[in-house]
């Protein structure tokens, strides 16, 4: 199965979504990332029962501090979807990346471009 | 432990707006158990802070270190050659460690970045729930090893109160009376006898009703 994807979206592994952690991506925002999502198994179908259970509040916590900031939380997202479904991975790729460019770039990126 | 929560991060930065070097401080014990003040807490404010100066158009320089304890003179003195390099420290331990702090460094305002709760036990991932108002006279020996001093809401000594209604607490059907739960403890451990005996009234200059309290021991003194 060949699917396109946005090739903007840069993908970063993590053994389970519960290894992400807010701080990791407060600090993609930090670096001028215009959005992250964090992309889990099912609800329910987690290896280890509930990763992707934290992956979600802490996705919720990081959407919290880029809202109290300014930066917009809808910037970050959390989806579900299990392993077998690459025509799904394909279609959130590419809602995301329409979303965030409604949203326009992070304001931290022009920030740090305008100080520099 | 020491039982703190986090303080709202739009609250924090109202405080420190106008400043241009901070330094945000953890502490390595009772607020890191809590999850409000520890190494992890103070990256995610750091990160924060430096996002919202940033889009703001300020250059603001955040540094982040987490010592082993605030309430500590030895542990603070770490941070002795660079402190007054700060136009603010934000503290992320307790009260104690956020005074103990100013204290110390004098020409460097301090600011809590935490609001500190209570005495308290983890009872759940997540829950934390107040056990002890450190009284200074402890009567647990009394009352089955349950504090009615910290958990009931009069801090009635010969309880329960007449507000004690199916072991809940009239002040919210979520509080179990202590009361209720002395009882139920001296009855397990067959010492409801000792139930019977009046408490004495207590003598609350050990607690903060005596004013600000300290303990000196000479034993342990240099
Ligand atoms: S400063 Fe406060 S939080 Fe830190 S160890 Fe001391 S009592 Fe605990
Ligand atoms: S009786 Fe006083 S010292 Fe003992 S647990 Fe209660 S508040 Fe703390």
């Amino acid at each position: 199965m060949r699917l396109q994807y946005p090739t903007n979206i840069q993908i970063i592994r993590v053994p389970c979504t519960g290894k992400i952690d807010v701080i990791h991506v407060l600090r993609a925002f930090e670096k001028g990332a215009d959005g992250v999502y964090a992309v889990g198994c099912m609800e329910g179908d987690c290896h280890f029962n509930s990763g992707n259970f934290r992956a979600r509040k802490r996705i919720a916590q990081a959407k919290k501090i880029l809202d109290t900031i300014g930066i917009g939380g809808e910037r970050a997202q959390m989806y579900n979807l299990s392993s077998s479904e690459g025509p799904l991975f394909a279609q959130i790729a590419s809602e995301m990346d329409e979303k965030i460019r409604k949203m326009g770039p992070n304001p931290i990126k022009l920030a740090k471009k305008k100080a520099a | 432990m020491i039982v703190a929560d986090k303080k709202p991060i739009e609250e924090i930065i109202e405080e420190i707006k106008d400043k241009r070097k901070l330094l945000v401080l953890g502490c390595n014990e009772c607020v890191t158990v809590c999850e409000a003040g520890g190494k992890k807490e103070v990256g995610i404010l750091a990160s924060a802070l430096r996002m919202y100066f940033l889009k703001e158009g300020a250059e603001v320089k955040i540094d982040e270190r987490t010592l082993q304890r605030q309430c500590d003179l030895e542990y603070l003195e770490e941070i002795r050659d660079v402190a007054d390099q700060y136009d603010a420290i934000v503290s992320l331990a307790c009260g104690v460690g956020v005074q103990f702090t100013a204290e110390r460094y004098l020409s460097t305002p301090v600011y809590p970045g935490v609001n500190t709760c209570f005495l308290g036990a983890n009872e759940d991932r997540g829950l934390w729930t107040e056990r002890c108002q450190a009284c200074g006279a402890c009567i647990l020996a009394r009352t089955g090893g349950i504090c009615p001093v910290s958990r009931c809401a009069k801090r009635v000594l010969n309880g329960p109160c007449g507000g004690s209604t199916s072991g809940k607490c009239e002040i919210s059907k979520d509080t179990i009376c202590a009361w209720q739960l002395i009882i139920e403890r001296l009855k397990a451990l067959d010492k409801l006898d000792e139930y019977e005996i009046l408490s004495p009234i207590k003598d609350w200059s050990t607690d903060r009703a005596g004013g600000p309290r300290k303990v000196e021991r000479e034993d342990v003194q240099q």
